[in-house]
């Protein structure tokens, strides 16, 4: 009895990533299937790929894809399919339209304005004069020359 | 039947014991914080000298109480709502203990424990510090201990009772029964909350009012700390995510990874700007700022996972309402300390004055790429919220995003560690610097394109990442000849070298190793999906793998379905290797563990999956390169830091030094 629930409680969680069975017959159409699944996120699932995950979701979009993939249809417009059906959410790569320019110009924007600012500060640096001194009283001088020293 | 109750009146009184505790060290870090700070003000030694058995009280009672509620798992007391919640009487005894922070309540409570610990860490090795200083280190420090006291004891009190105490629990989430996992949490927390210590030193600052080499010095041992114990976190964590969650990933991109990774950043950057402050008394406000912002980070880190805004795979046991106030905890503290900070920090005036071609202007580029890359990280995990909340569009932003736009930051930092690392302070010459590594340049450059020549149109992650690696480790070597100057007695002049000189080469070593080790598993990993017969050997690569038998086997709380697959190459046998697939009956729950047999050069992982229905087993095999270079890497990361910090002269700056003055008199 506790072996047959088991088995049902298995059988209730499908079990693999990608299942043998699911595998296309010409390994370049498989190859880009795989590629194309990696980019595409599992929607019942948090933050997995559909070539990760182990929900039935995942295995009905991946054998989309590959339907999609036999038909003849690019990669492109496999995902163009895939976004018609389940939004914008099931790309885990995210697209460089509207608003989304601002996210993938992020880093090259902020590296511009701090390397800027970097720059400014590392030149003040360089082209100040000698420095100011002797914040430090004689109390701490001799305090901070004891700690050097050891 | 007495003997029965009387030990569950015991038990009950060490819990009821622990919950006094935690609301006795919440009333003294409220004094702890307010008295040591007006004392400070008013230059009262007596009010500030109150800190230190204050910050030690306050230890100890958080200690009592963190350590009962651990009895309460241990002895499986489901009288407490907590143990009941998540523990089970079958656990093994490991997972029990871990249990004690394998939730929400009694994670917090591990974090505020860590943070009272470091204060009196800063009690029992700050007796160097000027009086002031130290009052309003540990206020500050206090400061945030009464706000994750109060947040534990008004939202997540982990001493709640149950009135009729259950027969038994509902177990730990079976993926958190792992011994990578059992200590990943308290490391991550200990590297966290080790950040609130360079919190506190730069809150105080700019109290104080002021910011000088020997603030730099006594700042960056605890950054150090807290810097090691997150790259050990960080590893633990992807390492169990490698052997645990079943396809061999080491790094997902998840928000609460990034979390941590964050974090990391920064702690990164101030450990190398705080040695620009305190050799070259420059980069002042920016250490303090960085100092903020680390501790901000965790405290988003923090806020990340408890809330579970985002959502991830880590999201075990949170609640939006607790997460608003971690919101205004981190709103208060980050608020207020910037708010300081814009108000103080243009009184510490930079001292040194340094060429645009010097060690601290590479310290700056090496703060430049690993706080923007640190930004782009943030941008990357924040853009699906702000996307839907100001653009009404639901988005995700996964690994491939990361992967373009964080890596060539990465690549950057690589290719500019070792001249940066070897040129002289003040003002220097890249050319005259490149001279010495001229060769192992070159070298390295070789060794990446071999690497391009021996693969077959797999991109340039491989080669670019092997080229690091070679970069790195050779431009250490080439460093540490350098150092030991000409003439006689080089050897013992190499061995001799301050701790802090082999801490840095070490942690360089390290990333070079870490870098190689993502490139070569990213750019080279093969697998293979099949369904395997019995006794019907097939190949992967140049290994061969047979199917011998399947069988049922019973674990201490799990039912296991267990493959024996023999992995051979060239006819010889490496390895009998056991992928189960676990059943956990209480928390109903499935897990894989795959089999892996490791070697330097690459793992083999194995997986079985369902059994088929025209016969044979589903099983997955991977052939991973260099895997482990990639943990060896953080170690190594880890262990530069640690040697670091045992350098004499941190030693001094903690005042062990004066210690040692007072015994043995002046020379």
């Amino acid at each position: 009895m506790k072996r047959l629930l088991l088995i049902v409680l298995l059988w209730a969680t499908p079990l693999m990533a990608v299942q043998p069975d699911e595998i296309l017959d010409d390994p370049v159409l498989e190859d880009r299937a795989r590629d194309l699944s990696k980019g595409l996120r599992c929607l019942v699932c948090r933050n997995e790929s559909i070539d990760e995950s182990d929900a039935t979701l995942a295995r009905d979009l991946r054998l989309l894809v590959r339907e999609r993939l036999v038909a003849g249809d690019s990669d492109a417009e496999v995902i163009d399919f895939v976004v018609d059906r389940y939004g914008e959410f099931v790309l885990l790569n995210p697209t460089r339209t509207g608003a989304n320019w601002l996210l993938w110009a992020a880093g090259p924007l902020m590296l511009l304005l701090a390397g800027g600012m970097g720059l400014v500060y590392v030149r003040g640096r360089a082209q100040s004069a000698a420095p100011g001194e002797a914040p430090l009283n004689d109390a701490e001088k001799s305090r901070l020359d004891e700690i050097l020293r050891r | 039947m007495a003997h029965g109750a009387l030990s569950a009146y015991v038990c009950g009184m060490i819990t009821e014991l622990g919950h006094f505790a935690l609301v006795l060290a919440f009333l003294v870090a409220i004094v702890q914080t307010v008295v040591p700070l007006i004392g400070a003000q008013k230059r009262w030694a007596g009010w500030m000298a109150l800190a230190e058995p204050a910050a030690n009280a306050q230890f100890a009672l958080t200690a009592l109480s963190f350590g009962a509620l651990m009895w309460a798992f241990v002895v499986s007391d489901f009288s407490l709502q907590l143990v009941w919640l998540n523990s089970h009487s079958a656990k093994p005894m490991l997972y029990k203990i871990s249990g004690t922070w394998g939730n929400h309540e009694g994670s917090m409570l591990l974090w505020v424990l860590i943070v009272t610990l470091f204060g009196a860490m800063a009690v029992w090795f700050g007796k160097g510090l000027p009086p002031t200083l130290r009052a309003r280190v540990l206020a500050v420090q206090s400061a945030i201990a009464v706000a994750f006291f109060a947040f534990i004891l008004f939202t997540s009190n982990p001493f709640i009772r149950l009135d009729t105490p259950p027969f038994d629990g509902q177990d730990l989430n079976p993926l958190l029964q792992d011994p990578g996992l059992a200590f990943h949490p308290p490391f991550l927390y200990l590297g966290y909350v080790g950040l609130s210590m360079a919190f506190s030193f730069a809150v105080a600052a700019l109290i104080e009012g002021r910011v000088d080499a020997a603030w730099g010095r006594w700042v960056r041992p605890w950054t150090l700390a807290a810097w090691v114990f997150l790259t050990i976190g960080i590893a633990l964590g992807s390492w169990w995510a490698y052997y645990e969650l079943g396809w061999g990933g080491f790094w997902f991109w998840d928000p609460v990874e990034n979390a941590s990774f964050m974090p990391w950043l920064l702690a990164a950057a101030l450990l190398h700007s705080a040695i620009v402050v305190e050799k070259r008394e420059s980069l002042k406000s920016w250490t303090i700022l960085l100092a903020i912002l680390a501790f901000g980070f965790s405290l988003i880190g923090t806020f990340i996972v408890r809330s579970g805004l985002l959502t991830s795979v880590h999201a075990f046991a949170n609640d939006p309402e607790r997460g608003v106030w971690i919101l205004l905890i981190m709103a208060f503290f980050m608020g207020g300390a910037l708010v300081l900070f814009t108000l103080r920090a243009g009184a510490m005036e930079a001292k040194g004055v340094f060429g645009l071609v010097s060690r601290e202007s590479a310290l700056v580029v090496n703060n430049l790429l690993l706080a923007v890359s640190c930004f782009v990280v943030f941008v990357g995990t924040m853009w699906p919220l702000v996307a839907e909340m100001f653009f009404d569009r639901k988005l995700s932003v996964g690994p491939p995003f990361f992967n373009a736009a964080f890596t060539p930051f990465m690549i950057a930092l690589g290719l500019i560690l070792p001249i940066g690392s070897v040129l002289p302070w003040k003002r220097a010459s890249v050319l005259r610097a490149m001279r010495p590594l001229r060769y192992v340049f070159v070298l390295a450059i070789a060794i990446g394109g071999l690497a391009y020549a021996m693969q077959t149109g797999r991109g340039l992650i491989g080669p670019i990442g092997m080229f690091l690696g070679a970069w790195l480790l050779m431009g250490v070597v080439v460093e540490l000849i350098q150092r030991t100057g000409r003439g006689p007695d080089r050897l013992g002049r190499l061995v001799r070298l301050p701790r802090a000189d082999w801490g840095k080469a070490t942690a360089h070593a390290g990333l070079g190793v870490t870098m190689a080790g993502v490139a070569g598993l990213t750019a080279w990993t093969i697998d293979d999906i099949r369904v395997a017969q019995f006794d019907t050997p097939w190949t992967v690569g140049s290994y061969e793998f047979t199917l011998t038998d399947v069988q049922e086997v019973r674990g201490p709380n799990y039912l296991s379905t267990m493959g024996f697959v023999t992995l051979s190459q060239d006819g010889s046998v490496l390895a009998e290797l056991r992928p189960e697939r676990r059943f956990y009956p209480v928390a109903q729950m499935p897990t894989t563990e795959a089999a892996i047999d490791y070697n330097l050069a690459r793992d083999v992982y194995v997986v079985i999956g369902g059994e088929q229905d025209g016969g044979g087993w589903t099983v997955r095999v991977y052939v991973k390169p260099m895997t482990n270079w990639i943990w060896i890497g953080c170690a190594l990361m880890a262990l530069g830091g640690l040697l670091s910090l045992t350098d004499r002269r941190f030693r001094v700056g903690a005042g062990a030094g004066k210690r040692r003055q007072q015994a043995v008199p002046a020379e």
